[in-house]
C-alpha cells in the first residue's frame, strides 16, 4: 500500500489532500475574516498525503488508503522530546 | 506525526525507541513539515513550531469518533485510548443499538437506548460502574 520513494537531498514533505478552502475575497482588500475550522467529531477527517518512516523504508502514506480499518493518528512536539 | 523530518524520525527510532520497543515502532512514522497537516487537524502550535499532542480515533468510514489534545509535558494513556476504541468498535458493530456508560470497559454492561429505557437508567446502572 504505502509507496516507496528515494530520498534526496531535499526534505520531503506532505500536505493536505483535497480541496483548499479559498481565501474569501473582500471588496476593500481587507484581510479576509479567519474562520478556524474546527475539528469535530463525527465528521471526515482531513485526508492528507505524509512521507513517513517505515520498517527501513521511506514511504509516502495517504490516510484515504487506511479506509475500512480503524486509524489512531497521533501528534507529538517532536522527536526526543522525552514525554 | 510530528514536524521532524523522515531522517530525523530514522535516527530516533533506530537509535532510541527500537531500545524501547523491540523490533521498533511498527507503523508509519509520518513526518509533517511546517505543520501543514497539524494545522488542518487544530494541533499546530505556530508560536512554538510543533504540533501539540493529539490524538484521532478515526474509523473505517473515515469518520473521526474521538480526539485528544494535550500540551507538550504530559503523556497520553494508552489503554485509555485502546478501552475507546474497544467502545466504538462495539457501537459499530452493534449498529448503534448498544451504547456504553460512564466507566464502561470489555465485560462490563451496555445499554440499549430505547423509549423503555428512559427514567430508568438508575434501576441497571449503578454510580460505582463508572469506577473501576
Amino acid at each position: 500500500m504505502p509507496e516507496e520513494f528515494k530520498a534526496g537531498c531535499a526534505r520531503p514533505t506532505g500536505g493536505p489532500v483535497g480541496e483548499a478552502v479559498a481565501p474569501e475575497e473582500t471588496k476593500d482588500n481587507k484581510k479576509p475574516k479567519e474562520v478556524a475550522k474546527m475539528i469535530k467529531v463525527g465528521r471526515k477527517a482531513p485526508d492528507f498525503s505524509a512521507p513517513a518512516y517505515l520498517n527501513g523504508k521511506f514511504v509516502n502514506i495517504k490516510l484515504s488508503e487506511y479506509l475500512g480499518k480503524w486509524v489512531v493518528l497521533c501528534f507529538y512536539p517532536g522527536d526526543f522530546t522525552f514525554v | 506525526m510530528s514536524i521532524d523530518s523522515v531522517f530525523v524520525h530514522k535516527m530516533w527510532n533506530d537509535h532510541e525507541l527500537s531500545k524501547m520497543v523491540s523490533g521498533g515502532v511498527p507503523y508509519p512514522m509520518l513526518s509533517d513539515g511546517g505543520g501543514k497537516v497539524g494545522s488542518v487537524y487544530g494541533v499546530y502550535d505556530e508560536d512554538a513550531g510543533v504540533e501539540t499532542r493529539g490524538r484521532f480515533i478515526i474509523d473505517p468510514d473515515g469518520v473521526i469518533q474521538g480526539f485528544e489534545v494535550l500540551t507538550p509535558p504530559v503523556g497520553r494513556n494508552v489503554n485509555e485510548s485502546l478501552r475507546q476504541i474497544q467502545a466504538f468498535q462495539l457501537v459499530r458493530n452493534s449498529k448503534g443499538t448498544e451504547a456504553t456508560p460512564s466507566g464502561w470497559k470489555p465485560g462490563k454492561m451496555t445499554l440499549k437506548p430505547g423509549p423503555g429505557l428512559v427514567g430508568k437508567v438508575w434501576e441497571v446502572w449503578k454510580t460505582e460502574m463508572a469506577f473501576d
